[in-house]
């Protein structure tokens, strides 16, 4: 009887634990929302919120008219994101699709710690390559002055979501059932096929969300745009953009917040630009989610 | 980060203060330039050091700040990057407060270009022209047909505010400069890129054997476009005032420093503060300012 007494009291003492870890998380998060959201508001009282947004110019400290606007830094966040996904994306499905089905269990036991070890590197590291090797191959292969681009800036952060994308795609390529590429093969499809046709398929959701998060390292990587992509405040002008240096809303809040003098309408714009990016991340995660949903629905 | 670390100051200041005066002495008040701000603190921490019992707190705020606090009496050395305006000097003196002025240290750059730009010297005029984004190709100025690509600091830095003050004439710099992370990414940059022009301090040019690094090319500079022009590695040229990217950083103190006043002065135009004063990043004072400044001491 004391027996059960003290197994339920554990039970209940168990459950307590794990439902203040789950709390927590969302302490933390709404946490940071109230306080990007608090932070950043007085910044409108001087600025314009149209005006914010859809300005080319940012340059508060500028001894003729100081200027808050943050289009570039969005332009140009997206114009790496961008290219870094377009990028890592295939290679990343890729290498996936070969370490699960096509490479020998000896190769892959190697080859995917190697990759996993690839997510342990600093991003000052990476950073660093970005400057003295890529640029300058940049620089050559282009024949630019200088390669201190966006296209650096893409490049690098591919390398930093490849391992993301690879090892959660190939764990999803893993966990279609058997029973549908037996299924496949036994209906006289080629091994190609089967991948392409059924496997790939079937593993969708995991390959999207292994994108995802993999666009979220990308989105938010900081150190290494700071130093690989020259952080001109110019706006990208398309479609030669991504052979220009550009400013990512990550590096800008990097530069500036640890000189800002604080409360003042440059603090509080710094914050408002980090709220911008809180906003367009959990939209993206958002909209991964309802195609996520819509898809698995379907799959039902 | 800055002001917190001020008002760390401050309040230790404060306590320092309260020691300082049941010792019958009073804390020294610095307050002004944000260019000066961090080397007079360092100079200060030395100087506490050697002196125990002594106090001294640096404040920032700007060249304005340091003028207006001694005019209204609120510290006791004022740090400046500018001179003085007429204007303030006169409403100093109806206040009652006769300025002295002290040239500590000296706040210059050197113009740097890749070693295949043809070009040796450049105006004044024409580095804020190409800084501000009105000079986009080297052929408007005699030099190759090559795009200018501009290399500078970030807006944290106080470089990046002296050249905007000094040389872009306090104009907005084109954005399309690339805003590096130091000096020597800025180098990095001006190697490999044969377009380029950066500005960096004297310290950052040379290699392990003290000769400026392969690669790189010093710029002459003129004031004007027919005076004559000056190299930053010219050490006559500097101490005479004639290289152009150049200017004192002073200090001002109400009629003749006080004895405490002095004692701070005199340490830091020593030639163990003008050593500090070199490996922060600036040029020391040269033999004339000195003797003015021992003019002014007494």
């Amino acid at each position: 009887m004391q027996k059960k007494r003290l197994a339920n009291l554990k039970e209940a003492a168990i459950r307590a634990f794990f439902f203040t870890c789950g709390v927590l998380a969302i302490l933390a998060l709404v946490g940071i929302f109230v306080t990007l959201i608090t932070t950043a508001f007085p910044a409108f009282k001087e600025i314009n919120i149209g005006q914010f947004l859809s300005g080319k110019t940012w340059d508060p400290t500028s001894p003729e008219k100081a200027e808050y606007g943050i289009l570039s830094m969005i332009v140009s966040t997206l114009l790496v994101t961008g290219g870094a996904l377009a990028i890592a994306v295939p290679i990343g499905i890729g290498v996936a699709a070969y370490l699960s089905d096509v490479a020998h269990w000896r190769v892959r036991e190697v080859v995917k710690p190697i990759v996993e070890i690839l997510a342990a590197i600093p991003s000052v590291v990476i950073g660093f390559l970005g400057m003295v090797l890529f640029a300058p191959a940049i620089s050559k292969i282009f024949h630019i002055g200088h390669g201190l681009t966006a296209l650096n800036g893409s490049l690098l952060l591919a390398v930093m979501a490849l391992p993301t994308i690879i090892s959660i795609s190939e764990d999803s390529l893993n966990a279609v059932p058997a029973a549908y590429s037996e299924a496949s093969l036994a209906l006289g499809a080629s091994r190609w096929q089967t991948l392409v046709r059924v496997k790939v398929p079937a593993a969708l959701s995991g390959i999207i969300a292994a994108s995802m998060l993999g666009m979220g390292r990308a989105i938010g990587e900081t150190m290494t745009v700071l130093m690989a992509t020259g952080n001109s405040r110019t706006f990208p002008h398309l479609p030669q953009a991504f052979l220009e240096s550009v400013r990512t809303m990550t590096a800008n809040i990097a530069i500036e917040l640890g000189e800002v003098p604080y409360y003042t309408t440059h603090y509080y714009a710094l914050f408002a630009i980090g709220l911008v990016l809180f906003i367009m991340t959990f939209v993206v995660n958002l909209v991964a989610d309802v195609v996520l949903n819509k898809y698995q629905e379907r799959e039902q | 980060m800055k002001r917190i670390i001020t008002t760390a100051l401050m309040i230790t200041g404060l306590f320092l203060g309260i020691d300082g005066l049941a010792a019958g002495q009073k804390m020294i008040q610095i307050k002004g330039s944000d260019t000066l701000v961090n080397l007079v603190q360092i100079l200060a921490e030395q100087f506490m050091e050697k002196n125990p019992g002594k106090a001294l707190a640096v404040l920032g705020g700007g060249s304005s700040t340091g003028v207006a606090g001694l005019t209204n009496g609120t510290c006791d050395i004022a740090n400046h990057s500018r001179e003085w305006k007429q204007k303030e000097i006169d409403l100093a003196w109806e206040k009652g407060v006769k300025p002295r002025f002290f040239v500590v240290a000296v706040d210059g750059v050197s113009i740097i270009v890749n070693e295949k730009n043809p070009l040796d010297r450049l105006t004044m005029a024409e580095i804020g022209a190409m800084y501000r984004g009105e000079v986009k190709n080297w052929k408007a100025i005699g030099g190759p047909d090559k795009a200018v690509s501009l290399y500078g600091r970030q807006s944290n830095s106080g470089t990046y505010v002296f050249m905007q003050e000094h040389v872009l004439g306090n104009k907005n710099y084109s954005t399309d400069m690339k805003e590096m992370n130091g000096n020597a990414q800025i180098i990095e940059g001006i190697l490999q890129d044969e377009g380029g022009i950066g500005y960096v301090g004297v310290g950052y040019l040379f290699d392990q054997s003290g000769k400026v690094r392969k690669g790189l090319k010093v710029l002459n500079v003129s004031k004007t476009p027919d005076g004559q022009a000056f190299s930053p590695l010219d050490k006559a040229a500097v101490d005479s005032g004639n290289y152009p990217v150049a200017r004192a950083l002073y200090q001002a103190t109400n009629g003749k420093p006080t004895a405490a006043s002095a004692d701070f002065i005199r340490f830091e135009i020593s030639d163990e503060g003008q050593q500090i004063v070199v490996k922060e990043g600036f040029f020391a004072i040269s033999p004339a300012q000195r003797a003015e400044n021992e003019k002014n001491l007494r």
